[in-house]
């Protein structure tokens, strides 16, 4: 008889102070991990008509809505270079991986709550499996922006090679914002009405609808500790060229790691409670 | 540790906090409860609150060897669930530890993660990954899953389309597939109509046929004495008696007539009557803890509640104390022993009952709310039970047990006649 999730001897005993992430475990239980993906996306494609096409419109709507308010009305267009639209979808792409990555690991636990009380699995595949859901719809999106690209008559460079690294930047942040945020709502629920609040405002601390130039040159690091500024400017140069602002990304990138080593370190410490209070 | 040990529990305790702690706080609450914390803890050190924590599990210890068939019964609250719950890893102990050799499989409920929008099919998969299946030991059982069902031609129909036979059916399907060296599990046979149940008890049957290990909560004492090569009971967090199932059950039985009302330690009336009644006892040990545990000699403080103001004045409470065989061994009163009438505004009666000269056996006791000598306001039967764990009131290292020596020890001088 194979596939068991447990080792042959399992010693249960009161929760230390500070758990560690239990890795070899966490690869023991990634086909669960993989079912919990599968689940949420069979789930949302088979309750939605369009299905899949959500993870285009809802960044294309955005930008149409941002380039008329910001671009056109506002005037902002004139502050980026290039199209404005294209300026807004290439920054709404991490955005909007973030934001619903947030929202969505936020709220995770709580919506399985059943779950957490009758079965035993690590809790963080939980927010994980929202945060890798998301990952599918950032997928898409991103051949939406290579349209978009062919559209306006701006050609992938070399540059697209280091996305990657922004996008594992924006997921360390999301993750760890997430997770942070599921433990609290887990104890405190009032706090699923702060995480909506928070991501709003976030996206106005980001440069998505403006360029990182019109922050001015003094301030620029310390508005790089929020960790979306140098992950987005990252992606945008990557994707549309400009200068890189390497003392930004890095900021930035420390930035993304604090966040998750300190959401993962909290969420680990009152895991253990999840079951008693969920 | 022997090697045909499969779980060995050692001194588990489980601690909850009770009161506003426990469930789901806002962050105002606890804010508020920050500040006033210093107040609370002022009031409890004056005697005024009630201690915040309860332990659910207490000094558990017992093995149970391979192949065994272990039932666990208890009335409502005894810490059966939360024994499952720690053993499934579901929440973690307070304290002592639990080692378990072999592959386990828990199952507080069948269906467990089931989604209506899901097909048959993929439910099958969903629910073997929860259950600690990987996919392909799911995909090469699909097949005998299906059939086990009897759900073949609707397997690609989502299951909010089925209906609840059909549901469990295919629930229980894959829960039969798992094949742990170690089962733990809940009620969940006493769903679902008689045809189902017995297909359980025929899978458990055939799982201790096999020689697995099976740990198996249940209220259904029938299936316990059918099923299982030894049981214990649970009261109030603590193992009272563990033995042969026939036993253990009958002596359940015994104890608790009415098997969800009683509990040792502490209870709270189960279907009161709709006028004036006693609600809630509690007994409490010298450290002024809830137990159901205690020594010959200790004093109990019985605790009791009413619902309400009573109908008149100068009334009395009375006790009846039962032994392990139902007969009554002694009754107290409040009012001819010590002189207590209650006031209609009175709604807690403490009695300080011992020191107690009970050997080493399970004992219950009933209330009665009256005027002396008039008819009765009421009448709560086997309210509440406890276990003397220990009587060795002669200093002989020997403890005196109420199946061979009485139910009592009397104070006695032995001299020489001459």
């Amino acid at each position: 008889m194979n596939g068991s999730l447990a080792s042959r001897t399992l010693r249960i005993e009161p929760p230390r102070e500070w758990q560690a992430i239990d890795l070899p475990e966490l690869w023991r239980y990634r086909e669960l991990l993989y079912f919990f993906v599968w689940r949420d996306i069979k789930v949302r494609y088979k309750q939605t008509v369009l299905g899949a096409a959500w993870a285009i419109i809802q960044p294309l709507s955005t930008t149409l809505l941002f380039t008329v308010i910001f671009g056109v009305l506002g005037g902002m267009s004139k502050q980026v270079q290039g199209p404005y639209a294209l300026h807004v979808f290439v920054g709404l792409l991490p955005w909007t991986f973030f934001a619903n990555a947030v929202n969505q690991a936020a709220n995770s636990l709580v919506g399985s709550g059943h779950l957490i009380s009758k079965v035993y699995f690590p809790r963080i595949l939980v927010p994980f499996a929202s945060i890798v859901g998301g990952l599918i719809d950032f997928a898409i999106s991103f051949a939406a922006l290579l349209a978009l690209m062919a559209f306006y008559g701006v050609w992938p460079t070399a540059r697209f090679v280091v996305l990657p690294l922004f996008l594992i930047g924006t997921i360390a942040a999301s993750a760890g914002v997430g997770l942070l945020f599921a433990a609290l709502i887990v104890t405190y629920r009032d706090f699923r009405y702060v995480v909506g609040f928070v991501v709003q405002l976030w996206l106005y601390a980001t440069p998505v609808l403006y360029a990182l130039d019109i922050i001015p040159e003094r301030w620029r690091l310390w508005y790089a500790i929020n960790p979306m500024a140098g992950m987005i400017a990252g992606f945008r140069a990557a994707v549309l060229g400009g200068p890189w602002q390497p003392a930004v990304i890095a900021v930035s990138a420390f930035s993304a790691l604090v966040c998750f080593v300190v959401g993962a370190r909290y969420f680990m410490n009152v895991e253990r409670r999840f079951a008693d209070v969920i | 540790m022997s090697s045909d040990t499969a779980i060995a529990v050692d001194r588990l305790g489980k601690r909850y906090t009770i009161g506003a702690a426990i469930g789901t706080k806002t962050f105002r609450e606890s804010v508020v409860e920050t500040l006033t914390a210093p107040w609370q803890r002022f009031q409890h050190l004056a005697g005024n609150g009630r201690s915040p924590q309860f332990w659910a599990l207490r000094g558990v210890s017992f093995t149970v060897g391979v192949g065994e068939v272990l039932g666990i019964v208890g009335p409502n609250g005894a810490g059966k669930s939360t024994l499952l719950k720690v053993l499934s890893r579901i929440t973690p102990p307070t304290e002592g530890h639990v080692d378990l050799h072999g592959r386990v499989s828990s199952l507080l409920e069948v269906g467990t993660g089931f989604h209506p929008e899901l097909t048959g099919r993929e439910n099958v998969f969903l629910n073997g990954a929860i259950l600690g299946m990987f996919r392909t030991e799911i995909r090469r059982k699909f097949d005998a899953i299906v059939a086990f069902a009897e759900l073949e031609p609707f397997i690609d129909t989502p299951v909010k389309h089925y209906s609840s036979g059909m549901y469990v059916r295919l629930a229980f399907a894959v829960a039969a597939h798992l094949e742990p060296e170690i089962l733990i599990v809940d009620e969940v046979l006493s769903v679902g109509d008689l045809h189902f149940r017995n297909r359980c008890l025929g899978r458990m049957e055939d799982l201790r046929n096999e020689g697995r290990t099976v740990l198996f909560v249940s209220h259904d004492l029938t299936s316990v004495r059918q099923l299982c090569t030894r049981a214990l009971m649970l009261n109030g967090g603590q193992i009272v008696d563990d033995g042969l199932p026939d036993e253990v059950t009958r002596r359940y039985e015994r104890l608790h007539q009415d098997a969800s009302s009683a509990a040792l330690g502490a209870a709270e009336r189960v279907n009161p009557p709709p006028d004036y009644h006693l609600r809630r006892v509690e007994l409490r040990n010298a450290a002024d803890e809830i137990s159901g545990r205690f020594d010959a000699g200790d004093t109990i403080a019985i605790h009791l509640w009413a619902s309400g103001r009573a109908p008149d004045n100068s009334y009395t409470v009375e006790f009846k104390l039962f032994n392990s065989q139902d007969q009554i061994i002694s009754f107290g009163a409040a009012n001819p022993v010590r002189n207590t009438y209650y006031r209609a505004d009175q709604t807690h009666f403490v009695c300080r009952l011992g020191p107690l000269p009970l050997t080493e056996g399970i004992y219950a006791l009933s209330f009665t709310v009256r005027v002396w000598n008039a008819g009765r306001w009421d009448y709560w039967d086997r309210a509440i039970g406890f276990e003397i764990a220990r009587c060795d009131l002669f200093k002989t290292g020997h403890g005196i047990s109420n199946v061979h020596d009485g139910d009592f020890v009397i104070p006695q001088e032995w001299l020489a006649g001459d």
